[in-house]
Order: structure tokens, then C-alpha cells, then sequence
């Protein structure tokens, strides 16, 4: 579904990618672990069109979307739930949810997928009216999903989701990941809490300083030595 | 006395406040002062004076034909000024935008000249009496005119698809351009409803004080400037207040101290503001939970 050849980029003259290469098949989970600054966030901003590629392209579905705006890249189908949630801190809890179903004009369907996240995030429901910088980090995390889902994407990219929440809230989320799923969204999920990410993903990629070193199911992931050292604490 | 010169006083910051909301707008959106805007205020100053003297258009569509064409300079000088420059620091732009206004003013003298020029009252000299205060019917439009396209912006910004975007790209454009947003079409429209605001209240302007002038852009402009920075810039309620508030202690510090101070009282109230409450009367101090 989605084919990321030999892509470099970065910031200024910095090269923060250096040529890698993955794919993501459909109705998967793949996760790409590695420490803090190895690339990972750059990876999906690159894919969401927030940065540029300067050598290599992106293929989704495919179609060359390596040059493409971001607005057009969300059209395509892909949904990008940034690092640190980034949820409109002085919108509502509803208008965020609104703006994540910006592209759509099927007044129908947005008003069932509203319903569909105040289910999945019954917390959410509590607060529609409540602006959005008032809400714990978990509620931060859970909105900035929810509006991400509202554009149904065919691809949703979830960079950190686990950052500076509790332990139980972490297993709550990646939980609502794996239901996601379930229902048939394809998933690249970005993570530095590997033993999380390997047990929700069926894929993993392992980065290291802007190039990806391993690859390969997540559970022989999780039982493969090198990662146990380096990544989980064993 | 007092009520005359508090009417007096709305009237003159109701346009203050629709200049500032030009400001405001655009700043919350591209961080960015446009000094450009004084001028935008008296070219549509020059749309209705044109439009009504030389082609005898009735004054309700020379209003908005005016605001129109405000609203498609204000876009010409983002596109042309201001893009380029996206992505340089924020000084070039200021430049740019200062450079712009300095333009667009000896344009207009070049093609205008210097003399003022009368605007045809639209209106009847109709003045109506209360107990309390006097008030006559261009002020009575002025005022109803000024609000209601306040109450309009209001409530395309409150609720509209677009107004909604407009806030969602002020508060963060990454992550309005991942919602779908085009950020170019919003800082268009910005720029275009922003500019339609400012040439209204210069062609208001131009019937309340009946002249019209290449450079009656300059103080004006700095006014709505100040206003929007009392009421907070990037923040359109407080555009609206800082507007109002300036017109009524211009006209109190006029009526009470001395009319040569007016100019005076509108800086020193900005300076006042600004040591008493830097980001503005409704700006935001606290920083948002992350």
C-alpha cells in the first residue's frame, strides 16, 4: 500500500534521512522503533508532505505522492496524527473532530464517524464543548486520534503515542490501535517504547541514525537479540 | 454632554475597529503586521468616491462594490509582497510590507494628485434629537453598518467550515495542512475578508468627514494598528474592543483635555497598555497545557 524508496530528506542542509527504504501492506500494523533524533518523526513528516524528499520517492497505492502538498496527501488517503498530540489548543472538542473531517463533503457519513469516536472515546463525549488545551494528555492523545479518524483515512500515521502518558493510558490507546485496525485501517505507527509497539504491530522496521538496520516480523523482533539489548532493556 | 461625546466616540471606534480587525486578522494568521492596510482603507475610500461621483452608482452598491475591490488588492499585495517571502525571516516581510504601503500611497498620489476631494453626502442632512444626545443619520449608518459586519465576521469565524479553518490555521498550520486545509487559500481569504473591512470603514470614513485623500490612509491605519494591539493582536473580539475603546478616549481625551491632543491620547493609551498588560486587554498571558 505504501512503498518508501530510497527517500532522503531533512531540515536546512541537514540530511536527518539517509536513503531508506520500507513498505506497509495493507490492513497491517508496521511499526518503526529506534531512540530519540535516529528519523522517525522526519519519516512521517516526509510522508505526510509536511517535509520535502530530496532524493528517492513515495509511493501510496501506487501513485507518486513524494511532491505532492499535504492537503492532497490527506485527499489520498493518508492521516497523520503528529508527535505531541497537537490537537487545536483554543477549538473545541467538537471543531477539532470537525476539522479532521475538513475534506469531506458527505454530511451523512461525518455526522455517523462523530458518533463512531464518541463510542470509541467515551471521554471525549464528555467534553464536545470543552476547548481542546483543557484536556488531559490521554484526552489530548484520544481527540488527536479521534480527528485523525474522522478524515477515514485508508493509512493512518501515529507518531508517538505513548509519549508522556501514564502506563495504563498507554495500554488503553494501543488497545483503540489495534481495534482500529481491526476495522480495516492500515497502520504505520512510530514509537521509542519498542516493547509496546512490537507487541501491538505485526511488522517492525528498527532505525538507526536515519537508516533502517532491521527488519522483520515483530515477534521474531521481540525474541531477536540485538533488539532486546538495544531497545528493550534486557 | 458626557453621552454626546460617548456616541461621538463609538462612531469613530467602530471604524477604528474595522481597520484593527484587518490587522488582527492577518497577523493571527501570518504573524505579520501588514502596514499595507492604511492604504487599502483609503483606496476603497477612492472606489466609493468614484464609483459614486463619476459613475452614479447607487451608494449601497458603491459600498460593497468598494469593499470587493479592497478585498482584491489585499490579495494582490499578499500574493505579490508578502508570498515571496514566506519563508524568509520576518523582517523581510515587514520591509516588504512597509515598502508596499509607501507604493500604494504615491500611487495614488500620482494618479489622484494631492487635492482632497469632497464626498457627495449619500445620505440627508436628517438629524434626530434626544433628551440626551444629538445624532444624525450618517452616524446612525455608520455605526449600524460597522456593527453588523462585525456580527457578520462574528459568526462566519464562530461558524463557518472556513471560519472554523481560518482559527484551526492560526493556531497551528502543520497541523491544519494535515486536516486537508489548503494554508494558501486560507491566508487568501484572510487577506481578502481582512481588506474588505478596511475599505469599508474608509469609505465610511469618507461620508462621515466627506474628504477623501491619497494619504488619509496613514493615521487611520496607524489607529487601527494601535487598536488592535490594546485589544490584543491576533485576537478579533479584542480588535473590536481596542477599535471602540480608542474612538471613545480619542474623542473624551478631545472633548475633556484639549483637541489638539487627540492624536496623543489614542498613542498614550498604547503606551499605557502596553506597560499595564503587554500582550493586550484580551490577549492571552497564560501558555496552553501541551
Amino acid at each position: 500500500m505504501l512503498k518508501v524508496e530510497n527517500v532522503s530528506a531533512g531540515y536546512g542542509g541537514i540530511k536527518v534521512l539517509d536513503r531508506i527504504s520500507f513498505s506497509v501492506s495493507e490492513g497491517k500494523i508496521v511499526t518503526l522503533i529506534g531512540s530519540n533524533g535516529v528519523g522517525k518523526t522526519t519519516t512521517l513528516r516526509t510522508i505526510s508532505g509536511l517535509l520535502r524528499p530530496t532524493e528517492g520517492r513515495i509511493l501510496f497505492c501506487n501513485e507518486d505522492i513524494s511532491k505532492a502538498a499535504p492537503h492532497k496527501i490527506v485527499e489520498q488517503g493518508i492521516s497523520h496524527v503528529p508527535e505531541g498530540r497537537n490537537v487545536f489548543p483554543r477549538l473545541t472538542v467538537k471543531e477539532n473532530l470537525e476539522m479532521g473531517a475538513y475534506i469531506r463533503k458527505d454530511a451523512a457519513g461525518i455526522r455517523k464517524d462523530y458518533q463512531m469516536v464518541m463510542e470509541t472515546f467515551p471521554q471525549l463525549a464528555q467534553r464536545q464543548r470543552q476547548t481542546a488545551g483543557t484536556l488531559s494528555g490521554g484526552e489530548q492523545q484520544m481527540l488527536a486520534m479521534g480527528r485523525a479518524l474522522m478524515s477515514r483515512p485508508r493509512l493512518l500515521l501515529l507518531d508517538e503515542p505513548s509519549m508522556g502518558l501514564a502506563p495504563l493510558v498507554v495500554l488503553g490507546i494501543f488497545e483503540i490501535i489495534k481495534e482500529v485496525n481491526r476495522q480495516g485501517t492500515t497502520i504505520l505507527l512510530v514509537e521509542q517504547n519498542a516493547q509496546v509497539a512490537l507487541r501491538t504491530a505485526h511488522r517492525g522496521y528498527v532505525m538507526e541514525t536515519g537508516r533502517i538496520i532491521l527488519e522483520d516480523s515483530a515477534d521474531a523482533l521481540l525474541q531477536n537479540d540485538q533488539v532486546r539489548k538495544a531497545y528493550l532493556g534486557e | 454632554m458626557f453621552i454626546q461625546q460617548l456616541i461621538n466616540g463609538l462612531i469613530l471606534g467602530s471604524t477604528y475597529a474595522l481597520i484593527a480587525l484587518g490587522y488582527t486578522m492577518v497577523y493571527g494568521i501570518i504573524e505579520l503586521i501588514n502596514f499595507a492596510h492604511g492604504e487599502i482603507y483609503m483606496f476603497g475610500a477612492f472606489v466609493g468616491l468614484i464609483l459614486v461621483t463619476v459613475f452614479k452608482v447607487p451608494f449601497i452598491l458603491a459600498f460593497l462594490l468598494a469593499m470587493a475591490a479592497g478585498a482584491l488588492l489585499g490579495i494582490t499585495v499578499e500574493y505579490l509582497a508578502y508570498r515571496p517571502l514566506r519563508q524568509s525571516s520576518r523582517l523581510a516581510a515587514l520591509i516588504s510590507a512597509i515598502g508596499a504601503s509607501i507604493f500604494l500611497s504615491n500611487l495614488a498620489l500620482l494618479i489622484m494628485g494631492a487635492q482632497p476631494y469632497t464626498f457627495p453626502s449619500p445620505f440627508d442632512a436628517t438629524v434626530y434629537r434626544t433628551s440626551l444626545f444629538v445624532i444624525s443619520k450618517v452616524e446612525i449608518i455608520v455605526l449600524a453598518s460597522s456593527i453588523l459586519l462585525m456580527i457578520a465576521l462574528t459568526l462566519f469565524v464562530q461558524r463557518t467550515k472556513v471560519g472554523k479553518a481560518m482559527r484551526a490555521t492560526a493556531q497551528d498550520k502543520d497541523t491544519a495542512s494535515l486536516m486537508g486545509i489548503n494554508i494558501n487559500r486560507i491566508i487568501t481569504i484572510t487577506f481578502a475578508i481582512g481588506s474588505a473591512l478596511g475599505a469599508a470603514a474608509g469609505v465610511m470614513v469618507g461620508v462621515y468627514f466627506r474628504t477623501v485623500t491619497p494619504t488619509m490612509g496613514l493615521m487611520p491605519g496607524l489607529k487601527g494598528f494601535v487598536a488592535a494591539v490594546i485589544g490584543g493582536i491576533g485576537n478579533i473580539p479584542g480588535a473590536m474592543f481596542g477599535g471602540i475603546a480608542l474612538g471613545i478616549a480619542e474623542v473624551m481625551g478631545a472633548a475633556y483635555i484639549s483637541s489638539q491632543y487627540r492624536d496623543a491620547v489614542a498613542f498614550a493609551l498604547l503606551i499605557i497598555v502596553l506597560l499595564l498588560k503587554p500582550s493586550g486587554l484580551l490577549g492571552r498571558t497564560a501558555q496552553e497545557k501541551v
